[in-house]
């Protein structure tokens, strides 16, 4: 996972509460292999007409904003579905932040397995954000994660993160690594949990196969 | 914590699978029940960049449901979605994994067909990469739905790291009026909290009205917590969930089952367990529910009427309002009654049970749909029984289409589709834009209400169909 400290870029304004992981990535897209690359399919039917002509009053197809890597959006973003190819949609497309007042509880912890940054800000902080004029003549912001503050013009916005994410972000951390590092707990956890809950297992289960790919590092 | 504390089922739940937490505050937890389906694929994938094996193939099941053709037409014109059925059905079999295929008598909804085989139990974690896996704490279990990089670490791990959610308490009590149920329930407590009104929490549903509840009523409820918000959502077991779970195929038995339960006993909340929001709701004011907008919560009983967004306080509100009302074509102050459809849909893990078949049968008996329409059963066994009751046939004499078991018209990734521009009634859990296919537009309600709006052609408030 690529590590992030602090961005300079420009954002893209979606002052739309509730944007659905159906509207980050229409379901027809997922049976795509991820090596196509998502980020055409991001917001693609918001983005697209149905002749798959880029809408132009649509804020992401702002020449302006070209490049931008940070999006500005509204109350629950990231609500709904749990496929995180919504997540790999806007991750292929360049975004590595995206700024709401509330975030969906699954997207959140996807954006954080692939890099990207949800900062959560106060509805307040949302308002003055979305109305701030900086962000209308297209000055880029800067989102620094140490300090958890955003940055456009002279105005300084303060946001929220898991200070977990933050350090999984800051340093690039997969979980993997960390829960292999617990191996030893996690089989003796498992031991004393079959006595504890002999019920547990499902009745007629097959025993556990070894997977023909060989052991896990 | 200490044993002296009182303590909430959701605090039971996660003390039991806690293995470890972290100076930073997160807690490892053991992984009961690890189930997954075609679009796991992107896990699989991870698994197999890492040259990693699955640690528990015994607790972990697969089975086909998103792709699934539920007609013999739509999967010829489909390689696609058969491809990733296949996918599915290779990785089951490569990594040992028990999976119900698409022509296995077991296959169905994951959330349908997995509490079928006796596989959801009271007591345990359960999660799955489909956000509906709440719908599995209906019976008392700890089921969140996660994102492939999860789903990736628990085959890996048998394990996720998990913040302790907080605790919403939403207590329901009362009778329920004749003619509603779950899914009114379930829409009325989103449009009063809002649709990320829990996020960051975990539901406790309790209450008379609650305990009143078939399991198939109380997984319509726990299934549509995600679209509040919330992590996920359960009710403590109770005498109706051990009725249901004896018997069936994977659940256990005998002595073992009598241990279970007297485990599954103590699982209840504390009596002065504390919770950290709670909402009241009285049972008798619920009425039949309809959505009219993009979101679940822009919802309102069937005797009112599509808001004006001019006379909203909130400005983001408004604003959602206006552009929902747009997409849907709809006109501020319209009579919910007076909404046309084009077709109607009943299934999805929400509503595609036995139950849910039989309260929309019961408004179809006899009538015609003056729309056509799709019922999905959840499962091959919802189907199977359904039709030893002859209600399939009363969903064909009433000209709609009775097809296979899949996810079908709530997601339309196997091909169901709602055409662009027209309008659906629709038992499914979203609404959102393109959700039932592109520019489809979508009303969420009970199967009863869907089976109402069937036959008048518009919207209407079932309980004038209901015969005596």
């Amino acid at each position: 996972m690529r590590p992030f400290t602090t961005i300079t870029a420009l954002a893209c304004k979606l002052a739309i509460d509730n944007i659905d992981t159906d509207q980050l990535i229409p379901a027809r897209f997922m049976r795509r292999p991820r090596s196509v690359g998502y980020g055409n399919f991001l917001l693609h039917d918001l983005r697209f007409d149905t002749d798959g002509a880029p809408k132009p009053q649509f804020p992401l197809n702002d020449p302006n904003i070209s490049g931008c890597e940070v999006i500005l959006a509204g109350r629950n973003f990231g609500c709904g579905s749990s496929r995180e190819a919504a997540v790999y949609a806007l991750a292929d497309y360049g975004i590595r932040v995206v700024i709401a007042s509330s975030f969906g509880d699954i997207f959140a912890s996807n954006a954080v397995k692939n890099g990207v940054l949800p900062a959560q800000i106060s509805e307040e902080d949302s308002a003055r954000l979305l109305l701030a004029d900086e962000l209308v003549e297209r000055r880029p912001l800067t989102i620094d994660l140490v300090a958890q503050t955003i940055t456009v013009g002279n105005l300084v916005v303060t946001f929220s993160i898991d200070l977990v994410w933050k350090k999984q972000l800051l340093n690039g951390w997969d979980d993997i690594d960390m829960t292999r590092s617990e191996a030893g707990t996690i089989a003796r956890f498992a031991e004393q949990d079959e006595i504890r809950r002999p019920w547990m297992k499902p009745a007629g289960a097959p025993p556990p196969i070894p997977s023909r790919r060989g052991k896990n590092r | 914590m200490t044993d002296t504390q009182p303590a909430s089922i959701i605090d039971k739940l996660w003390d039991a699978h806690a293995i470890t937490t972290r100076e930073d505050g997160q807690t490892l937890l053991f992984i009961d029940r690890h189930l997954v389906h075609e679009g796991s694929f992107h896990a699989f994938d991870q698994l197999r960049n890492r040259a990693a094996t699955i640690a528990r193939p015994d607790l972990t099941f697969g089975i086909a449901d998103h792709y699934v053709p539920t007609r013999p037409a739509s999967s010829a014109a489909n390689t696609e979605a058969a491809g990733m059925i296949e996918q599915l059905a290779r990785n089951a079999r490569e990594h040992g994994i028990l999976s119900f295929g698409q022509f296995d008598q077991r296959q169905g909804i994951v959330h349908v067909a997995i509490p079928e085989q006796g596989l959801t139990l009271p007591g345990l974690s359960i999660v799955c990469g489909d956000s509906h896996t709440s719908t599995h704490g209906a019976f008392g279990a700890y089921a969140f739905g996660i994102g492939a990089s999860e789903v990736a670490h628990v085959l890996m791990t048998q394990t996720l790291w998990q913040r302790r959610p907080r605790r919403m308490r939403i207590v329901v009590d009362g009778q329920l009026p004749a003619g509603t149920g779950a899914k009114d329930i379930a829409l009325t407590i989103i449009a009063r909290i809002g649709a990320d009104g829990a996020q960051g929490y975990a539901i406790e549903y309790a209450g008379s009205a609650i305990i009143a509840l078939s399991m198939e009523g109380r997984m319509t409820l726990c299934n549509l917590s995600i679209e509040a918000g919330g992590r996920l959502g359960l009710i403590a077991p109770d005498p109706t969930t051990f009725d249901y779970v004896r018997g069936l195929p994977f659940a256990p038995r005998g002595d073992d089952l009598d241990r279970a339960i007297a485990d599954w006993r103590l699982l209840a909340s504390d009596a002065d367990a504390a919770f950290d929001r709670e909402v009241a709701l009285d049972a008798s004011e619920i009425a039949p529910v309809v959505t009219w907008g993009t979101s679940p919560e822009q919802s309102a009983p069937i005797d009112g009427s599509v808001p004006d967004p001019t006379r909203m306080d909130d400005e983001n509100k408004a604003k959602a309002a206006r552009e929902a009302i747009g997409y849907m074509d709809l006109r501020p102050g319209q009579a919910l009654s007076e909404i046309r459809i084009d077709r109607v849909f009943i299934g999805s893990c929400t509503n595609s049970r036995i139950e849910d078949l039989r309260a929309a049968a019961a408004i179809l008996a006899g009538r015609r749909s003056r729309v056509p329409g799709l019922v999905s059963p959840g499962s091959l066994a919802v189907k199977h029984q359904a039709e030893q009751e002859g209600l399939d046939q009363i969903f064909r004499d009433a000209g709609l289409e009775w097809v296979a078991s899949g996810c079908s018209m709530c997601v339309g990734m196997n091909g169901d589709t709602v055409p662009p521009g027209e309008r659906c009634a629709s038992t499914t859990n979203r609404n959102f834009r393109g959700r039932q296919g592109l520019g489809s537009r979508t009303h969420l309600m009970s199967p009863a209400m869907v089976a109402a709006a069937a036959v008048a052609g518009h919207l209407i408030d079932s309980r004038l169909l209901a015969r005596e």
